[in-house]
């Protein structure tokens, strides 16, 4: 049983000691909604705002003054914003809360020649995450199963497995590569946490910050603009029909799924097929009704992955398709409103 | 398949089944498995459960398939369709067959049947007789194609145990029963990966997608010392024996491949991908609903049985998994290519009435260059 000391809670707040601390300390809402403790609120506004424009709060972890008001200001934080319920802030504010606590889980983990810091990063990661991480050498080891069950959210090829140091059943990482894979998790249970909070209802000196909250949300619509070229993947697999040649299944799959995608019909689609040596249309009719969940079971197919075509060397990547995971993404382009 | 040619077939199958009941268990975990099989001339009938060893051979017995199948998936429910069985996991599963590996030999022992008049031609993309370009490409393996098959078994084995620390008695491999072997791997760190995790495997293993950086080059700034060495585990020390073969001549061929900079490396990577990738049937490995072909079952389209390789080195499919009977059957053999089954050579034959034992007949029958007299 690791003993956990306040800098401890500064760091991970979403911890479940954190609320066992503020219990014991005798802290509630409704105190908390006292005018003296308006700095306090003005600190949790401020940590939201902050993560809402992507960046990381930082805390002052040394000022041991300030240690309660640390912990209290991601507390209310999060009072703030299940009052104001709003999606994008508690999805921008768990990620930046999760960017945030990797910091100090890389900069514990750095202190690896003292076994007793090592402890309590392991321990998060191990009871919050199931990871099991081990050091060897200099560096870190997880599992080949438990890397690859995270790594492959990721889409830059330095997190593909051949791009790893792998011995025995285990991949080396760095401290940093160590928590930049249990980001999406770390995010993932602090939202949880804040999903699964209760609050009946706010004191009155949180209303004002709360409907301000909605001001800030404002800002975050986004537009898109599509436009209308294929991707290259998609191009090639027409090209290839086009030739009469022979396009596998998962290439056929893909165009279908591609195009019923983008709204295309299945009559439409089918006279594409026509040339294929193999060409039925019958089949081709049924094959389309299925992958467009008109026939069969319903289930209405979805394009795959890049990652996928990559593997079964349907892709064809040009640079315009840089930062897309599907290629149904191809052509679209995010600009925030901000 | 013609019906004349069904009868003898379905009548070897049964026979073989009906002797060989000791080849033929249900595997672990029997309950939690999907069975599926096929008739000939026959649609495919899936998401069957099967209790025990009697009842898989009541069903060998009553229905004679011509292919019977296993999910490698662990199901809640394997018997409901596909999106309500509950999947539990799946064990890992490789697939290498001879037909991938794009051997010189090939063009040697394959050749055409047109599926408008039935002619077979050794090479073309017209039927000579009728002219259709309806061909089907029949493939009668041989030996090479068997030994460079399990080379490639033998690398995914050293991969498997080296870099994935998985233990050699949870490694099982098996011949497919027609051009290839599959390899299993009962290891419960593995079975729980989803489709896309054992796509990001599969990759590792062929050698797919690797960047320069992973082997010591970048664009900025490059020193020999980077480079990988013959004496690294994984990819790294694979590559460096690639390279440098030997010790000495890692300086200079370091030197030339640091001077031809990061985009003529990327190439070079490229270019020995299909050398020292494992060549795998990615799309096997990655489906975790498959059904694969039951171990000890025929496989329909050659009659050899899948039967576990206990000794892969000296394992030889074309006497091992011979093992229908030797009784005299009289076809006639459309065959342009040679073949050897339990040593004996057969072929090639251009339209001959042979009498050859059912075993031989069985496998040209079911390659479709014979049919029974």
């Amino acid at each position: 049983m690791i003993q956990l000391g306040i800098r401890d809670l500064v760091k991970y707040p979403f911890l479940a000691e954190t609320g066992e601390y503020l219990r014991d300390k005798g802290f509630n809402l409704e105190q908390l909604g006292h005018p003296d403790w308006k700095p306090i609120v003005e600190k949790a506004y401020g940590r939201i705002v902050v993560a809402t424009t992507g960046q990381i709060y930082g805390s002052a972890i040394e000022d041991f003054e300030n240690m309660d008001s640390e912990i209290l200001s991601f507390v209310i934080a999060i009072v703030l914003l299940k009052s104001a319920g709003i999606p994008t802030l508690i999805k921008r504010f768990s990620l930046s809360e999760a960017r945030r606590a990797e910091r100090y889980l890389q900069r514990d983990l750095l202190q690896k020649k003292n076994e007793t810091k090592l402890e309590l990063p392991l321990k998060i990661m191990q009871d919050l995450f199931s990871v099991k991480v081990m050091t060897k050498e200099e560096d870190f080891v997880i599992s080949v199963s438990d890397y690859l069950k995270r790594a492959v959210q990721f889409h830059e090829k330095e997190w593909k497995l051949i791009n790893r140091r792998v011995e025995n059943g285990f991949v080396f990482l760095t401290a940093h590569e160590t928590v930049r894979l249990i980001r999406k998790e770390l995010d993932g249970y602090i939202n949880s946490k804040i999903q699964a909070v209760n609050i009946p209802s706010i004191p009155e000196t949180f209303r004002e910050r709360v409907s301000d909250l909605s001001l800030l949300a404002k800002k975050f619509s986004e537009y898109v603009t599509v436009s209308s070229d294929y991707p290259p993947c998609i191009k090639h697999a027409i090209e290839v029909l086009d030739r009469g040649e022979n396009l596998p299944h998962s290439g056929r799959f893909m165009l279908a799924s591609y195009l019923l995608s983008k709204g295309q019909t299945t009559d439409q689609i089918a006279p594409l097929f026509k040339n294929a040596p193999d060409y039925n249309e019958r089949v081709t009719r049924y094959q389309l009704d299925h992958i467009a969940g008109s026939s069969g079971k319903g289930t209405k197919y979805s394009c795959p992955s890049c990652n996928k075509l990559k593997s079964e060397n349907l892709c064809f990547e040009i640079p315009e398709c840089s930062g897309i995971i599907n290629p149904i993404q191809f052509g679209k382009k995010r600009t925030a409103n901000a | 398949m013609l019906e004349k040619n069904v009868k003898l077939v379905n009548d070897a199958f049964k026979e073989y089944y009906f002797k060989h009941f000791e080849l033929i268990h249900v595997p672990t975990r029997t309950s939690e498995r999907e069975f599926g099989y096929q008739k000939f001339n026959d649609g495919m009938t899936r998401h069957l459960s099967i209790k025990d060893d009697k009842e898989l051979h009541l069903l060998l017995m009553t229905q004679v398939p011509s292919d019977v199948y296993c999910s490698n998936a662990y199901y809640s429910f394997p018997n409901l369709p596909i999106s309500e069985k509950d999947w539990k996991g799946a064990d890992l599963i490789f697939d290498i067959d001879a037909k991938d590996l794009k051997l010189d030999c090939r063009t040697s022992h394959i050749c055409c049947k047109c599926n408008s008049c039935q002619n077979i031609v050794k090479q073309g993309i017209n039927c000579s007789v009728c002219g259709s370009t309806k061909l089907e490409t029949i493939s009668v393996p041989c030996k090479n194609c068997m030994s460079e098959s399990k080379k490639e078994v033998t690398r995914l084995l050293e991969i498997l145990t080296e870099d994935f620390g998985i233990q050699k008695e949870e490694i099982q491999v098996y011949f497919s029963g027609n051009e290839g072997f599959h390899v299993y791997v009962v290891n419960s760190d593995y079975q729980t990966l989803d489709s896309r995790e054992r796509a990001d495997l599969a990759d590792y293993i062929m050698f797919n997608g690797i960047i320069p950086e992973t082997l010591g080059m970048n664009k900025q700034n490059n020193s020999k010392s980077a480079l990988p060495d013959v004496n690294e585990r994984g990819w790294r020390g694979r590559v460096a024996k690639e390279i440098f073969g030997s010790k000495s001549k890692r300086a200079k061929i370091g030197q030339e491949i640091l001077s031809g900079g990061y985009s003529v490396f990327q190439a070079k990577l490229e270019d020995w991908r299909p050398k020292i990738g494992v060549k795998i049937d990615p799309k096997v490995t990655m489906d975790i609903h498959r059904i694969f072909r039951l171990v000890g079952s025929l496989n329909s389209k050659s009659g050899l049985s899948k039967i576990m390789c206990k000794d892969l080195e000296n394992f030889d499919p074309f006497s091992d998994a011979c093992l229908l009977d030797d009784e005299k059957v009289e076809i006639i053999a459309n065959c342009p290519i040679s073949f050897k089954l339990k040593n004996k050579k057969y072929g090639p034959y251009e339209k001959e009435k042979i009498t050859v034992p059912k075993y031989a007949a069985v496998y040209m029958i079911c390659k479709g260059i014979a049919d029974i007299n």
